[in-house]
């Protein structure tokens, strides 16, 4: 209809759209590429990411598993080693501890344990993280664990653009790479920039510029984060807003960066501090640019209890704007 | 062992009052969800409640049970009062966990009801390890632990059953199939079926029976009962049973058809006793509404002391992280 010279117009989807999307593509694209878990195919998925696919893809790609994620994720594993490059979706974080002895016995190890001789090109996508009411066995945010571990790579997708793209370099990656999804995403709608085709899975991006100190977060509290960075500057303070994306490995030069620049560092983090990322990420700022700060790093995380069940507790127990906009305040003004 | 039941008016009655109470605490609940009373995760019991009605009235109070997240019957059955159950479910602090829980995690120290477990599954081994423990401390009560049958699906199953039946331990293992893990049809998720005949590989006795008629389940638990306290050995029971509503309120149920819903609703466990009781003469149709106004009453009660209830303080959030001590 238009001629060829008409921009294409972005598309306004939902986070969930764009991982569905992400997965129609990579399967489309490579016969080796398939998506197993729990009730992916009829049900439809249980944030319903994949609802439709097994119809459209069939139930060879779009496989449905028992309830046993120590033997599916085990078995995406073997997959990927003989040549295949799986998908494995597991519901929720907490349920992916059952498939922790693959995860960290064998996906992780058996490159190095073969003396290289064995690559795990395996990618293995989950949700977490709290705010609807599922209490301690439901709501949890464990990705930092993950990023405790040699071997794995972790991702945290936050933006629409990161959901759409990120799942392509994770199955070209000859590693195991696990994918976290906040669960208070998957309905967030955003526009799809159409001239953007790809991103890395290598770097922090900063989504919004200042100076005068930095915000670090990633996943899930990215929008509470730059809720934040606006409201400081209703009150006269820059922040700098970083995305990590990665969680391991640490693009620590974009955080140094930024760190050269404000002098002042928040980090933001649904998971609970002690021995944390929180703490890693104080750790290396500390390490490579203690003599660059201006005032001690303050984290913002969740309180060290599991997540319980009463909304009230349940927002209680999870950083929120007012705690970060607190703490950044306090560091710039000196309260 | 006794394999007869007494059917006596009294026993009847009692068996219809434990089932529509938990059928229309239930259906309370649902309400309640849709206007956001409770939230989170709600899953129903609609079409179960034969099993944990039949099962649980052959328990004494100093046996032990382990449940999943689906455990408003357990919890009812047990006698876990409605009061704190609803309070639970609005997330108050008058709820029998403090708010805390929520549907999914139902505890009851003083009925020895040891959760509420929404790990597939995670139940099954803490049931192991009660047992263990009543047994080492020489007590002659036994665990009940109640799973789905997706619950088979996982490793702790299997680990569970082989661990009870080494170590002789006193654990009735009563899988509720209602034939659906979420949308995942048992023949789809099982190379063998048939639940029974995996106890073989354990040597555990199996048994299954029809979980959608009160009066089987409770003969058949009467029996598993019996033999778990004299041998101290492992069963497992099965109680073939229909989840009438979907899995929870997140649910299309994409996976199933009407007609199959419309099927096994026709077995309905409280319609099937409710129209023998009265065809057989046994109760008259102003009883059973006699019955079912007080319940409607117990409800109300129940939602009123739930709305009545308070929001515990923020400040107490990091309380029962650790405990000081081992409660008595
Ligand atoms: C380890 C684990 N995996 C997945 C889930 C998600 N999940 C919750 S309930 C459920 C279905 C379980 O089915 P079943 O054991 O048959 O019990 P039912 O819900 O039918 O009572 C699933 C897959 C979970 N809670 N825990």
């Amino acid at each position: 209809m238009n001629s060829a010279a008409t921009p294409p117009k972005p598309q306004r989807m939902t986070y969930r759209e764009a991982c569905k999307q992400a997965i129609r593509a990579a399967i489309l694209a490579d016969p080796r590429v398939f998506l197993m878990g729990e009730d992916v195919a009829r049900y439809g998925g249980s944030y319903a990411v994949t609802k439709g696919l097994a119809e459209e893809l069939g139930e060879e790609k779009i496989r449905d598993t028992p309830l046993s994620e120590a033997a599916y994720v085990g078995a995406g594993i073997g997959a990927a080693i003989a040549g295949m490059r799986p998908i494995v979706e597991i519901m929720t974080v907490n349920f992916s501890l059952l498939a922790l002895d693959q995860i960290v016995n064998n996906a992780a190890t058996i490159p190095h344990m073969s003396g290289g001789q064995l690559a795990v090109p395996l990618v293995i996508r989950m949700a977490t993280g709290a705010g609807r009411q599922l209490a301690a066995q439901h709501s949890h945010s464990l990705e930092g664990w993950y990023a405790h571990i040699p071997g794995l790579k972790v991702l945290a997708p936050a933006t629409i653009e990161d959901a759409r793209y990120m799942l392509q370099p994770a199955l070209e990656d000859p590693n195991p790479v696990l994918i976290f999804e906040h669960i208070m995403l998957y309905n967030r709608e955003d526009e799809l920039d159409p001239t953007i085709t790809g991103v890395d899975i290598v770097s922090a991006k900063i989504r919004r510029p200042g100076h005068d100190v930095t915000l670090l977060t990633y996943g899930g509290m990215l929008f509470k984060t730059l809720d934040a960075a606006e409201a400081l500057h209703q009150e006269g303070i820059e922040a700098e807003v970083i995305d990590l994306r990665v969680l391991r490995p640490l693009d620590m030069a974009t955080v140094l960066g930024s760190v050269a620049r404000t002098r002042r560092v928040v980090i933001v983090d649904e998971g609970w501090k002690s021995g944390s990322l929180s703490a890693e990420l104080t750790a290396r700022i500390v390490e490579g640019a203690f003599f660059e700060l201006d005032a001690p790093i303050r984290r913002v995380c969740s309180r060290e209890v599991p997540i319980p069940y009463a909304a009230h507790l349940e927002q209680a127990a999870l950083p929120q704007v007012p705690a970060i906009v607190a703490a950044a305040r306090e560091l710039v003004k000196g309260r | 062992m006794t394999e007869k039941l007494h059917l006596d008016h009294a026993h009847l009655r009692d068996l219809l009052t434990a089932m529509l109470r938990i059928r229309r605490f239930e259906e309370k609940c649902f309400e309640l969800y849709q206007s956001e009373k409770i939230r989170g995760y709600l899953h129903l019991y609609d079409g179960e409640e034969a099993v944990s009605v039949g099962v649980i009235r052959t328990l004494r109070p100093d046996d032990a049970i382990v449940a999943t997240y689906r455990e408003h019957g357990q919890a009812l059955a047990r006698g876990i009062g409605m009061n704190v159950l609803m309070a639970e479910l609005y997330g108050k602090q008058e709820g029998c966990c403090r708010g805390r829980g929520g549907s999914m995690h139902i505890f009851d120290r003083t009925k020895r009801f040891y959760g509420g477990n929404a790990i597939v599954g995670g139940g099954l081994p803490l049931a192991v390890g009660v047992a263990l423990g009543d047994k080492m401390q020489g007590r002659t009560s036994i665990t009940a632990c109640f799973f789905g049958e997706g619950a088979v699906d996982e490793g702790s199953f299997h680990e569970s059953m082989n661990l009870a039946s080494l170590w002789r331990l006193p654990v009735l293992f009563v899988c509720e199939n209602n034939l659906y893990s979420m949308g995942m049809a048992l023949e789809r998720a099982e190379a063998e079926p048939d639940i029974t005949r995996k106890a073989a590989g354990y040597r555990v006795t199996a048994e299954a029976v029809d979980g959608m008629d009160v009066v089987a389940v409770e003969v058949a638990a009467q029996r598993a009962v019996s033999a778990v306290r004299e041998t101290s050995r492992p069963y497992l029971l099965e109680c073939r049973t229909y989840r009438f509503r979907a899995h929870s309120m997140f649910d299309a149920q994409l996976y199933r058809t009407k007609q199959e819903i419309e099927t096994w609703r026709k077995r309905d466990p409280i319609d099937r006793l409710r129209s023998w009781l009265e065809q057989s003469g046994l109760m008259h149709a102003e009883e059973i509404n006699k019955i079912e106004a007080e319940i409607a009453a117990e409800i109300d009660a129940a939602v009123a002391f739930a709305e009545a209830g308070t929001w515990e303080p923020v400040e107490e959030l990091e309380r029962f992280v650790t405990m000081d001590r081992v409660p008595q």
